[in-house]
């Protein structure tokens, strides 16, 4: 199929219809707004609808519903917005809701701005809302990915029950490149647990609500044995001149691809380093960062924010070697930047 | 015709969890009725609510969605826009639509979304042990307005009469069930709910004045004459907005 020029919000708009999503509720907000503009445009042409809701709380709601009823289901936001979402999003965890939420996502706390920002990774990752559930989170690092993780996220979100989220800078999908554009997802899992009206089967019933303590373990264990399955299947990372590698940095997103030109530079200095890119931040790849550990003598996480997946490396690495962390705000750092950071630590530990 | 007490199939047989003279039991029975009058049992998804009436899916013979509190107009729109067809309807107390609730009540509203809404007004948070509601009166007495309703806590918010003014809203009704003929006025209203949604002439929705004797603190007799000489006057009954359609 054709490769066109598009926008990063474009391109995760037009993987969720070639998904088979024709439903997407949203509430505008800098920098996801382009999502929801492309799918109102988008989704009559194909007899689907997109419904603008008075309310982030309002609109995961109605993803709730339009989930429940058997349809692929979408809807976006950004920072403020995905904490409202939050209650909404632990029950959807709950009743097994298959769906797609994005994360557009800008720098905070509170209005924060709208410059790049990784600082949502324990909101998406950690459980923002109440209760214990996972989601499976996804993070595209060029525009044709995101459009390939919306087929991912939709497929994923299907075969488990589950929402997934994808989050992605903002600047990610502000930015254009050139699309592969994919084939039409013609494959539709079956599901009879819907509430579509009870025609030749017993009523269905969606509903979080387990008052007896037992009922509510076994809930729990139930989850529990699902976000296993998936943390057995589903981790994914991207490996980059690891395999002799001393110095193992870890970045994902947008930002992992500056890393990246950072690494070939050091490379070219003499440094032994190789790049990490979690492809999955839940489940987040612990098993590819513990296949380093033969060779690395030192870990580097790099993130926009004051550093949250730095957590998650160091309990992979599990105290064999040192983790250390580079972290800015609302900037994606130059090559040049990241190439100092990662040859100040190689230093620092003898690794130059 | 069979005489007395038929179940409507649309009601699964199990006790209720109400506590004795409570009004939702009834409500829940007229809304079996309506349904299996209509022929709609499995063409209905049902969205419940957080309070009282939480378990509304465990006596509904039909799919039913438990939604968060509050949301259930949000989650209704969702079942309805992907399912046009369907009878999609919400089952919901006055704390849950009028005050957690109201974004989603009021949007849903002045969207025209074509769901109908229950509305169980019995001026108070039953299931939370009886705090103040928006709807509760002044001068009424409540676990969080000891001392009475007073200015401070506001005035009792009229949900059909702000609702009326929404375009989009076709069918607004407020009606009680303390009496027998009350109680054939409330079927009647909840039926004429449910043709306009089916008709897809706008949104929809019925106000019930509901007994709470437990929170009152009064027996189920008093409870009901509670509604028809104390409530009726600050809720007036009757039929708001009726559209062409369904006269
Ligand atoms: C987000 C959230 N806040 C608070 C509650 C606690 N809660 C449960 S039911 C309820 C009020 C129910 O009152 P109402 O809607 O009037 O229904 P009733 O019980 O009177 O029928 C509250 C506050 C909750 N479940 N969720
Ligand atoms: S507390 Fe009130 S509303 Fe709840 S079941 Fe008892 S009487 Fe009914």
């Amino acid at each position: 199929m054709a490769r066109v020029l598009m926008k990063g919000n474009e391109a995760l708009g037009e993987g969720a219809v070639i998904a088979g999503c024709r439903y997407f509720f949203g509430y505008p907000i800098t920098p996801q707004s382009e999502v929801a503009e492309y799918l109102a445009r988008r989704l009559p042409q194909v007899d689907g609808v997109f419904l603008q809701a008075e309310s982030e709380v309002a609109a995961i709601n109605m993803v709730y519903g339009g989930s429940a009823a058997g349809a692929r289901v979408m809807t976006g936001s950004s920072g403020p917005g995905l904490s409202l979402k939050q209650e909404g999003i632990s029950f959807i965890a709950e009743a097994e809701l298959p769906c797609v939420i994005a994360n557009i996502s800008r720098g905070g706390p509170g209005l924060g701005g709208i410059q790049p920002a990784q600082s949502d990774y324990f909101q998406s990752c950690k459980g923002g809302g109440h209760g214990d559930y996972r989601l499976i989170v996804l993070a595209p690092s060029s525009v044709q990915e995101m459009m390939d993780f919306a087929l991912l996220a939709f497929d994923l979100a299907d075969r488990y029950r589950t929402p997934v989220l994808i989050m992605s800078e903002g600047m990610l999908g502000q930015m254009m490149e050139p699309v592969q554009v994919r084939e039409p997802v013609t494959e539709r899992y079956e599901k009879p647990w819907a509430t579509t009206g009870c025609i030749n089967r017993e009523p269905n019933i969606v509903n979080t609500l387990h008052l007896l303590p037992t009922e509510l373990e076994d809930r729990n264990q139930h989850l529990f044995s699902k976000y296993a399955r998936i943390a057995a299947e589903e981790k994914r990372a991207e490996m980059v001149m690891t395999e002799d590698a001393e110095l193992v940095v870890v970045a994902y997103g947008l930002l992992s691809r500056v890393v990246k030109k950072a690494i070939t530079e050091v490379r070219a200095r003499g440094v032994k380093a190789g790049l990490i890119r979690p492809l999955t931040l839940w489940p987040f790849p612990d098993t590819h960062i513990q296949k380093c550990l033969d060779t690395a003598k030192l870990f580097l996480t790099i993130e926009i924010s004051m550093g949250q997946m730095v957590e998650d490396v160091k309990l992979a690495v599990n105290g064999r070697v040192p983790v250390e962390f580079y972290g800015r705000i609302g900037v994606i750092p130059s090559p040049q930047e990241i190439e100092r950071a990662i040859m100040a630590v190689a230093e620092r530990g003898g690794l130059a | 015709m069979p005489k007395g007490y038929q179940r409507p199939s649309t009601l699964v047989e199990r006790p209720w969890h109400f506590c004795p003279g409570c009004n939702h039991g009834i409500v829940h029975r007229l809304v079996a009725e309506v349904i299996d009058e209509m022929g709609l049992q499995k063409e209905t998804v049902g969205v419940g609510s957080v309070g009282c009436g939480v378990f509304s899916y465990e006596y509904f013979n039909f799919d039913g969605i438990g939604p968060s509190h509050g949301r259930a107009p949000a989650v209704a729109t969702g079942v309805k826009r992907v399912l046009p067809d369907r009878l999609v309807f919400t089952y919901q107390g006055d704390g849950d639509l009028a005050a957690i609730g109201t974004t989603e009540m009021v949007h849903c509203a002045v969207r025209g979304e074509l769901i109908s809404i229950i509305f169980i007004n019995n001026t108070l948070y039953g299931m939370t042990g009886g705090q103040m509601a928006p709807t509760t009166m002044m001068g009424q007495v409540t676990t969080t307005t000891p001392r009475g309703r007073g200015q401070a806590q506001g005035h009792p918010f009229r949900v059909c009469e702000m609702l009326a003014t929404a375009e989009g809203a076709a069918y607004v009704a407020r009606t009680a069930v303390y009496s027998p003929a009350q109680v054939v006025r409330t079927k009647k209203a909840i039926r004429r709910a449910f043709e306009t949604q089916m008709a897809g002439l706008g949104f929809s929705l019925v106000e019930v004045l509901s007994a709470c004797p437990t929170n009152w603190g009064m027996n189920p007799l008093e409870a009901l004459k509670f509604v028809e000489e104390e409530m009726t006057p600050v809720f007036p009954l009757g039929e708001l907005k009726v559209p062409e359609g369904v006269k």
